[in-house]
């Protein structure tokens, strides 16, 4: 390291929020405590609690990300504008120290405001959606832990706190899946997802453990880092430095922690069915917290990726094709549930997989900004699928049996879910249309053609499925317990143990007929509607370079820094070099090993907007929604009998549609195929191993041992042992009625004779000793 | 660093452990005395640990809290096992055992 003769920057700004942005995980998990220990006795039974702690973290959030644009505004043009870092030591043991502490950098603060605006909107919405819950407080203590693990992760400066919050997250999404676990199927539900996470969460651990090993020498001679630290590792990265096959293998063992985390393609199948939830954790789950989590892992150590993985290299990598693979397949899943939350949950895998694609194909910025839109609007639709169960459906999640013809009662939910509809579709001022589009476009620029095609058909399948599940649910004749349909209601409860709902009076009257729900749940979705329609707007690359906001403030900016920034405000003694302005290849950071100096994050390109290229793309949207909208209506609406039944009657309609409704069988491989196959040729080989090996050499040894216990017995047994035992067997029997009333049979007692006896034995040992 | 008064803590806990395990009737509390005295033992070690600046105690106390999670998961499960077949787990009624 040392320092070019060249001017030294001007310090960058700090702030009171940016400097104490770690509070914001820390007030919710108080809160978890405090819900735990006296939400019971308050008189909103704990929810207040949970509803003030997150909007506390709102404003710690929110002012942190106010902090960081001024911060970003006020430095120069191409500086680098260094994370505010502070550390505490957590644990010290002989040479070893493990910090804990934050890191904010415009891709935290932009993740923090959207867990934390989220989660507050989702824990209000709470209050009346699990009103009369027989679990209420627990919920709110759970719901309120989940989001400080997020936040937690969010901020993490090392990968040991990133750890932490991933795995208090998977701990939360089992409690809550299983919230009503009275019924079997959540409660499998729940595991199904522990443990299909957890599979994951082994690459995570091996990931971590081979970064940690592999870049630590470095880290400390160079920057005085630790391996942990995420600054370390992403400079390590980029520096040159790392063996290929070695950093390969530890980007490949994190990527499958994401995979699990993020449900891509092959362990997509907890998602689905994690929607066993209540309505606000699916909201929650499926739109900035969980599921983003592996998106992030992947956006935060992108220098990993971009190295081990050879991003934006000639040929496609692995990220790209999982993600291509899962944006097909979950879309094309989504057409066949009649569940409308289970068509949104393969609405966010599909999406998910296009945060991937971006991330893999070096659109760092655009996937990231799809985490922020995708965020608001699909916290948006499940929420409106949880007002429609709620006020219109009596619990029923099911679109073909209970829905229909609800936007006449249900006016609000009604045009949320419409404006959310088009944003997820990627329709034009919507902001859906921003970031997806965003991302097929830099795919393509960046040269996959072949994944920007995929991407393409991806939006197609968007608006087709969106467009049958919106068709079901608001239009046509009402059905089953939208029609007002009483008798359906037991058999598709969905909420085995929501029973408390009868209890509540007031809600009960308003059974009858399906009616628009309450403030506490339509003011959450308003307000999510509207950022569905205006989130956009933060980085609208049609409109010219000055509405590219998101590009500004939250994109690292790729230069080669002289020295590491020792953290907090103003200790950022930053160097660029003139060259590191423009694209792909002239920049050192990346793709050369940095000169006099390091990168911490690698250079990507932007592709310039084309309106040839969305009016492409908007045109296959509208042809999915103007297809699926006439099917729909032909199907469903006029029962035309030349669509009814085909899946009966042609034979590749009924293949397509068998696959599509066994998930591709893949349930059925995991359960049956790969238990099957492990459990079943082990449990053969022990069987012939016990058979052949141990019991041929048990008949051995027993023959042989035939033959000396003869001799023995005669001689030796009758004569000397049995004169031996005679007498121990009598001195026992007298000593055992002594002892007897000791076996009193209580465990107290047992543990009350133990412990005087060590302290008997303590007190013999500092007798001797003294 | 005064380790005393980390010793002084373990033995604290240690001593609230053992009269829970004497003096409890409810299985979960003792199982959960237990868990006391499996603690205070991790803090004289990790306190030992500190002063010899070794990383040995740690490597203990880690040890010891995965045994006590495995013990903790047996020992529930006994006492769910008893409670569906007794309808109690108060540890007083338990006297079958008796010689």
């Amino acid at each position: 390291m040392m320092f070019a003769a060249s001017e030294v920057l001007a310090p960058l700004r700090g702030g009171w929020f940016l400097e104490n942005a770690w509070l914001a995980p820390v007030v919710p998990t108080i809160g978890f405590a405090l819900i735990v220990l006296i939400g019971k006795r308050l008189p909103k039974k704990g929810s207040e609690i949970g509803v003030l702690s997150m909007l506390v973290s709102l404003v710690l959030a929110s002012g942190a990300a106010w902090q960081w644009i001024q911060r970003v505004g006020a430095a120069n043009e191409e500086q680098f504008v260094a994370p505010v870092v502070r550390t505490w030591t957590w644990w010290q043991a002989g040479g070893m120290q493990f910090t804990i502490g934050q890191h904010i950098d415009g891709l935290t603060v932009v993740v923090l405001f959207v867990v934390a605006f989220i989660s507050t909107l989702v824990q209000i919405y709470s209050l009346e959606y699990l009103r009369g819950d027989r679990r209420y407080t627990h919920f709110f203590a759970a719901l309120t832990l989940f989001s400080a693990g997020m936040l937690a992760m969010v901020i993490a400066e090392d990968m040991i706190l990133f750890l932490l919050g991933w795995e208090i997250m998977g701990l939360c999404s089992f409690m809550l899946i299983g919230h009503w676990w009275e019924d079997g199927a959540n409660s499998r539900a729940a595991l199904k997802a522990f443990f299909t996470v957890r599979t994951g969460d082994v690459g995570l651990l091996v990931g971590i453990s081979m970064l940690f090993f592999a870049a630590n020498d470095w880290t400390t001679t160079n920057l005085g880092l630790s391996g942990f630290s995420i600054r370390g590792i992403s400079a390590w990265a980029l520096s040159g430095e790392p063996n290929s096959t070695v950093i390969l293998v530890a980007a490949f063992a994190l990527f499958i922690a994401a995979i699990g985390k993020s449900g891509q393609f092959p362990l997509h199948t907890w998602l689905p069915d994690a929607m066993a939830g209540p309505t606000p954790v699916s909201s929650l789950l499926h739109s900035s917290t969980m599921v983003v989590a592996g998106v992030f892992l992947v956006a935060r150590l992108y220098p990993v990726f971009f190295t081990g993985l050879d991003i934006l290299g000639p040929s496609s990598n692995v990220i790209m094709v999982i993600a291509a693979i899962t944006i097909v397949i979950a879309a094309a899943l989504a057409f066949v549930q009649t569940d409308i939350k289970r068509v949104l949950a393969y609405s966010t895998v599909s999406q998910l997989g296009y945060m991937m694609l971006g991330l893999g194909a070096g659109a760092w910025l655009p996937a990231v900004f799809h985490i922020f839109t995708h965020a608001f609007f699909k916290a948006c639709l499940f929420l409106c699928a949880g007002s429609i169960s709620h006020s219109a459906s009596h619990h029923s999640f099911d679109m073909k049996k209970d829905m229909g013809g609800l936007r006449k009662h249900m006016p609000i939910t009604f045009a949320s879910w419409t404006v959310s509809t088009l944003a997820l579709c990627g329709v034009f001022p919507f902001s859906g249309f921003f970031s997806k589009d965003e991302i097929i476009d830099n795919v393509g620029a960046n040269g996959y053609t072949f994944f920007m095609v995929v991407g393409l058909g991806g939006a197609f399948l968007t608006a087709a499925y969106m467009t049958r599940a919106t068709y079901l649910t608001f239009f046509g004749q009402a059905r089953g317990a939208s029609a007002g349909e009483h008798d359906t209601h037991d058999a598709h409860d969905m909420h085995g143990a929501h029973d408390a709902h009868s209890s509540h009076d007031t809600h009960d009257t308003k059974h009858d007929s399906p009616h628009e729900s309450g403030i506490l749940i339509t003011a959450p979705i308003a307000i999510l509607a509207v950022l569905a329609i205006f989130s956009g707007l933060f980085n609208a690359t049609p409109f010219g370079e000055s509405w590219e906001y998101m590009k500004k403030w939250v994109e690292p900016r790729a230069v080669v820094v002289v020295q590491p920034s020792a953290g907090g405000p103003g200790a950022a003694l930053v160097l660029s070099l003139p060259e590191a302005e423009s694209g792909y290849g002239d920049s050192p950071c990346g793709k050369e090993t940095p000169v006099d100096g390091i990168c911490y994050a690698p250079q990507v390109n932007h592709a310039k907007f084309k309106w040839s290229k969305a009016l492409l793309s908007l045109a296959l949207v509208f042809a999915g929604i103007a297809i699926s909208w006439l099917l729909s209506a032909a199907f469903y609406g006029r029962r035309d009998p030349r669509l009814v039944g085909l899946t009966q009657r042609n034979g590749v309609a009924r293949a397509g549609y068998r696959l599509l409704a066994n998930k591709y069988y893949l349930d059925d491989l995991y359960e049956r195929g790969v238990v099957r196959a492990v459990v079943g040729p082990m449990a053969q080989g022990a069987y012939w191993f016990n058979q052949k090996v141990l019991d041929g050499i048990l008949h051995g040894i027993a023959r042989v041992a035939r033959v000396v216990a003869l001799v023995v017995y005669r001689d030796i047994d009758q004569r000397v042992v049995d004169g031996a035992v005679n007498a121990s067997g009598e001195l026992a029997q007298s000593a055992g009625t002594t002892v007897q009333p000791i076996q009193s049979g209580r465990v107290g007692h047992y543990g009350a004779l133990l412990f005087a006896t060590a302290a008997v034995v303590a007190l013999v040992f500092v007798i001797l000793n003294t | 660093m005064l380790i005393s008064q980390f010793l002084i803590l373990g033995a604290i806990l240690f001593c609230i452990g053992v009269y829970g395990v004497i003096a409890r009737k409810n299985a979960v509390l003792v199982l959960m005395s237990i868990e006391l005295i499996l603690n205070s033992v991790n803090i004289n070690l990790l306190a030992f640990a500190l002063r010899n600046g070794s990383a040995d105690g740690h490597t203990f106390a880690l040890y010891i809290i995965a045994v006590a999670a495995a013990e903790v998961g047996v020992g529930l499960a006994m006492v769910l096992l008893i409670y569906r077949n007794r309808r109690s787990i108060g540890l007083d009624e338990l006297s079958e055992m008796r010689g």
